[in-house]
C-alpha cells in the first residue's frame, strides 16, 4: 500500500512520517514516532485512555486517522513536563494518589489540561463532567477529582 | 410510587492468601558493588504499590534508606518462586520472604564491616543513612557503600540472602471439617445509605462509611489509595458489573468490555474510609492484606440497604434495577 506524508507538531517539535494510508494517529503516535504515553484502551472511542490535545481540543487519537492531523499542533502527556519540572496536573496527580495502575493516567491528565486551559477555576461539577468520558478502574475517581482541584488552586495562585 | 431511602451494614473477616496446594513466595537479596540492595521477586506490581512496599521492607530490615533499595519483579522464568498478586497475598507472603532474605544479607554485610573495622559482627549496628557503627562507638564506622566495595573486590563474599515464606496447605479435619485456612485475618465493617426508586428499580448509593482493621498500614497514602479505590470497585460489584447485563439471553449479552458497566465519575456516593491498625503476629512489620478484601464488604451493606428501603432480598448480584422490580413484583402478588 501507498504511504502518505504526515507532518504535524508534537508537543512543540516538527514530526514528518511516513504512514500506511488509515492509521490512527494513536498508532502513528505509539509505533513510528515512539510517544507511548497515549495509551491504547479500547481502540473504539469509550475508554478515553489514548486522548490527545489537537489544536487545543481534546480528541480521541483512536478514532484519528493520522493524515487528518496535517499541519496541526499535537500536545501528549508526555509533553507536559518542562526541563524536567513536572506540569501542575502531574504534580497535583502525584500528590494526590490519583494514579495506580497508570493506565487511564495519560487520558485523564489530557482531559483535565483542556478543562483548566478554558476552566481555571472549575466547580467540582465541572471537574467531574470533564472527566467522565475517561475511565478508571483503580481508583475510585475521587482522588483524580481532588487533583484536578489542587492544579486549579495552584494555578490561580499562582496567576495571582 | 416513591423514592425510599435504607440504611444497611455489614461485616466481614478476611483471610490473607489462600489454601491450595499450600501458598509459598520467594526471594532473593543481594548488594550491587555499591552497596545498593536488589531484591528479587516473582511477585507482580499491578500497581497497587508492591514494589514500594518491598523496597521499605527490604530497606527496615538492612538498615539502609529506601532509596538504596531496587526491586525486580515479575519473571516467573528466571524470578523465585511466587504464587501470584492476588488473595490480598502480596505484601504478607512477599513481605514475609523478603524480611528473611533480607535478615541474611544484612548478616553478611555486617561480617564483612566487622572485617574492615577489626570487631565482632555481634557488635555492631547500621544507622539507617547506609552507615555501619559499633555500637557505643559511633565514630568508628564505614559506609555500606565502602562495605560492598571490599565484599566484591577485597574479600570475596557475597552480601546476598535467600527468603521463603510457606503457609502450608491445612487438610480439613475428617471427623469436623474443621481447617485453618489461613493464619492472618483483617477485618472490615460498611454502612451503606441508599436510594431505591420503587417505580425504576434504580439505585443511588448516597453514602458508604467504611471502617478496615488492616495490621500495620506499612504505607498509609498507599493503604488509604487502595481502600478508596476499593470502596468505590465495591459499590461496582454491587450495582453494576456482570458480562450478563441482559437476563435472561446470554445472546444479548455484552461482547466486550465497552458493555461492562461501571460507576463513572459522576456515580460516586460520599465515602469515609478509617483504618484500624491491630499488628498481624505473622505478618511483615504487623501488615495484613488490604488488596481484595477492601471491595467486599460494601456489597452485603448494599443489599441490606435495599432490603432496609423496598423490603426486598436481592441475592444475586449485580443489584439492577431489573432484578430489584422483578422482586417487588413478587412480593406484591
Amino acid at each position: 500500500m501507498a504511504k502518505v506524508p504526515v507532518q504535524f507538531t508534537l508537543n512543540g517539535s516538527e514530526k514528518a512520517e511516513f504512514i500506511d494510508s488509515g492509521t490512527t494517529l494513536l498508532n502513528a503516535l505509539r509505533d513510528k514516532i515512539g510517544d507511548t504515553s497515549p495509551k491504547g484502551g479500547c481502540h473504539q472511542g469509550t475508554c478515553g485512555a489514548c486522548s490527545v490535545i489537537i489544536d487545543g481540543e481534546l480528541r480521541l487519537s483512536c478514532l484519528t486517522l493520522a493524515e487528518t492531523c496535517n499541519g496541526a499542533a499535537i500536545t501528549t502527556t508526555s509533553g507536559l513536563a518542562e526541563g524536567g519540572v513536572l506540569h501542575p496536573l502531574q504534580r497535583a496527580f502525584l500528590d494526590a494518589f490519583a494514579t495506580q495502575c497508570g493506565f487511564c493516567t495519560p487520558g485523564m491528565i489530557m482531559a483535565a489540561k483542556v478543562l483548566l486551559d478554558h476552566t481555571p477555576n472549575p466547580s467540582r461539577d465541572e471537574v467531574v463532567e470533564a472527566l467522565s468520558g475517561n475511565i478508571c478502574r483503580c481508583t475510585g475517581y475521587e482522588p483524580i477529582i481532588q487533583a484536578v482541584l489542587t492544579a486549579a488552586r495552584a494555578n490561580s495562585q499562582n496567576a495571582a | 410510587m416513591a423514592i425510599r431511602r435504607g440504611r444497611g451494614v455489614a461485616a466481614i473477616n478476611y483471610p490473607t492468601g489462600m489454601n491450595l496446594g499450600g501458598d509459598p513466595t520467594q526471594a532473593l537479596v543481594h548488594s550491587t558493588p555499591t552497596g545498593n540492595f536488589m531484591v528479587t521477586l516473582s511477585s507482580v506490581d499491578l500497581g497497587q504499590g508492591m514494589k514500594q512496599i518491598m523496597a521499605q521492607i527490604c530497606a527496615e530490615t538492612i538498615g539502609v534508606p529506601t532509596d538504596r533499595v531496587v526491586v525486580d519483579t515479575a519473571d516467573t522464568d528466571t524470578g523465585p518462586h511466587c504464587m501470584g498478586t492476588f488473595a490480598s497475598r502480596g505484601t504478607h507472603r512477599a513481605g514475609n520472604a523478603v524480611i528473611q532474605a533480607a535478615k541474611e544479607a544484612r548478616q553478611v554485610m555486617l561480617e564483612v564491616a566487622a572485617e574492615e573495622l577489626e570487631v565482632n559482627a555481634s557488635d555492631l549496628e547500621t544507622d539507617g543513612q547506609g552507615n555501619i557503627l559499633v555500637k557505643g562507638a559511633p565514630q568508628k564506622s564505614i559506609s555500606i557503600f565502602d562495605v560492598a566495595l571490599s565484599a566484591h573486590f577485597k574479600r570475596g563474599r557475597s552480601i546476598s540472602g535467600r527468603g521463603m515464606f510457606l503457609i502450608p496447605r491445612s487438610y480439613p479435619e475428617k471427623e469436623t471439617g474443621a481447617m485453618k485456612p489461613s493464619t492472618c485475618y483483617a477485618h472490615a465493617c460498611t454502612v451503606a445509605e441508599v436510594e431505591v426508586d420503587d417505580e425504576t428499580g434504580e439505585v443511588t448509593v448516597l453514602t458508604v462509611k467504611n471502617v478496615f482493621e488492616i495490621g500495620r498500614a506499612l504505607n498509609p497514602k498507599m493503604v488509604e489509595q487502595q481502600l478508596v479505590g476499593g470502596s468505590w470497585m465495591g459499590i461496582s460489584h454491587a450495582l453494576y458489573e456482570t458480562t450478563e447485563p441482559y437476563y435472561p439471553n446470554r445472546d444479548h449479552g455484552g461482547t466486550d468490555f465497552n458493555q461492562y458497566l461501571m460507576p463513572g465519575p459522576g456515580d460516586l456516593a460520599e465515602t469515609e474510609i478509617i483504618v484500624l491498625e491491630r499488628p498481624s503476629a505473622d505478618g511483615p512489620y504487623g501488615a495484613k492484606g488490604p488488596g481484595e478484601m477492601c471491595a467486599n464488604p460494601q456489597i452485603p451493606a448494599v443489599a441490606n440497604a435495599v432490603f432496609d428501603a423496598v423490603g426486598v432480598r436481592i441475592d444475586t448480584l449485580p443489584i439492577t434495577p431489573e432484578r430489584i422490580l422483578r422482586a417487588l413484583k413478587a412480593q406484591a402478588n
